[in-house]
């Protein structure tokens, strides 16, 4: 039984990671967040050209190494041995976030805990559980031109992850562009949420019972694209 | 012109109870490791220690948060250390938590003379609390101030006898600014060479940042290895 959940999680985190490498533009300088973000990269297709930006101070993440190829001084912001690309560059942190921060990065795809009609992000702490820190969600959701926030649709108890309004602590008020879950993928817009996509096996029911926030149905609704 | 120093207890041995220190490092990369050990032989105490992380628990910072040597921590991720959720639960160990763009703008800020600026990071969340908003071109943006040190220590992985400094790859990260917002910057290299050896177009920090100079052999710890298998 528990074998079996483990499968579907990772079935599910496959379906998200590879629905939300479709977002990354070829020619792009993305960055990745910990977690689930990070598998995206697995995803990339051939042909597609995108250098992957690492806040500790890497322009260009390359793959896992060969056992004989691990450098101890080089890593991901996940503090994963990694290598760099071909034409990667090393730089320190205050350089990292001035990129980051100045707005040249093109896409960040971060995890979440729980995002808002506004397109709050609630995703680095729970109150009465051990702070671990923000590390520098904060500064990316207001630095790369696109936030696009990859999670589960509802949480373990089945409730809502995407609200009126955050319960949750904020990581940053009014800064996601796209939520990309399990079962839908939705836009956040002036006039609030648009659901654009629905995955296989959902209906847009489904969608707006199992969403707390409000959801427009775009004009262009695409079902069972992924 | 720089002091290079031989042993490690030494280079550390003016530190004392209350200091104010930065230590370069992301994770265990980069870390000063025969520093951050020499302090915890010292036993001084009462530090402020300010780094990005805090080790894990028996390696890096976590070995003066095991012999209860920090009484606050400034950083962006200490989640990989149990021994610093225990001393902040207790109340022994106070912590600011700094957003990791914030955190590094305020030691490069200290290190150039900047007291404060503002940047978007953490506006609308708990960290905001007393800090003050202001408005450009109609975004908000907190005002955060500078951050300096009494002892700076970093680690390279080359510096000259005059100070200058070149780091490896991802080794690079906060150390840098923590070398230039120092009072008195200790650089650990691990190869010490003479004035010359370095490209000088080449060097990450100048000389003219860093006080003291040791070379020490390092272990480098991973913290989490990551493998493409053979297939």
């Amino acid at each position: 039984m528990i074998k079996q959940k483990q499968f579907d999680k990772t079935l599910i985190r496959e379906r998200i990671a590879k629905r939300a490498e479709q977002e990354i533009v070829s020619g792009s300088y993305v960055n990745l967040g910990i977690g689930m973000p990070t598998m995206v990269a697995n995803y990339i297709q051939t042909g597609k050209e995108v250098v992957l930006q690492s806040e500790n101070g890497l322009l260009g993440i390359g793959r896992f190494p060969y056992e004989q190829e691990v450098d101890p001084d080089l890593i991901n912001a996940g503090k994963e041995t990694v290598t760099a690309i071909t034409g990667a560059s090393y730089f320190s942190s205050a350089e990292s976030f001035a990129m980051i921060r100045g707005g040249h990065i093109d896409l960040a795809i971060l995890g979440g805990m729980e995002v808002s009609e506004k397109g709050d992000l609630a995703n680095w702490m729970i109150p009465g559980k051990m702070i671990k820190g923000m590390g520098g969600a904060m500064d990316l959701v207001h630095g790369a031109k696109k936030i696009v926030v990859i999670m589960d649709h509802v949480n373990k108890q089945g409730e809502a992850k995407i609200l009126k309004s955050c319960t949750l602590p904020l990581t940053g008020k009014n800064v996601v562009n796209r939520i990309i879950t399990d079962r839908a993928v939705i836009d956040v817009e002036d006039k609030g949420l648009v659901l654009v996509e629905v995955a296989e096996g959902f209906s847009i029911e489904e969608i707006m019972e199992s969403t707390e926030a409000a959801l427009h149905v775009s004009e262009s609704i695409q079902i069972g694209t992924y | 012109m720089k002091q290079i120093y031989t042993s490690f207890h030494e280079v550390v041995k003016d530190v004392t109870d209350g200091s104010t220190l930065m230590v370069g490092g992301f994770g265990l990369v980069g870390i000063p490791e025969n520093l951050i050990l020499a302090l915890r032989d010292s036993g001084v105490k009462h530090l402020t220690v300010i780094s990005n992380n805090c080790g894990v628990d028996d390696w890096g910072l976590g070995l003066l948060l095991q012999n209860k040597q920090i009484d606050k921590m400034i950083g962006s991720y200490v989640g990989e250390n149990k021994e610093f959720e225990h001393q902040v639960l207790s109340g022994e160990l106070e912590v600011e938590l700094v957003p990791q763009g914030t955190l590094a703008e305020r030691i490069r800020a200290g290190g150039a003379g900047i007291p404060a600026f503002y940047t978007p990071a953490g506006v609308g969340t708990p960290i905001a609390e007393g800090i003050e908003v202001r408005t450009f071109n109609n975004k908000e943006y907190l005002l955060q101030t500078a951050l300096k040190a009494d002892y700076s220590l970093v680690r390279a992985a080359v510096g000259d006898t005059q100070g200058n400094l070149i780091y490896n790859k991802t080794a690079q990260n906060f150390n840098p600014i923590i070398a230039a917002a120092g009072n008195v910057t200790i650089a650990e290299v691990e190869r010490l060479v003479e004035p010359g050896d370095l490209h000088p177009a080449q060097i990450h920090t100048p000389g003219i940042y860093v006080q003291r100079l040791i070379d020490g052999k390092q272990e480098k710890r991973i913290e989490k290895l990551t493998l493409t298998q053979l297939a």
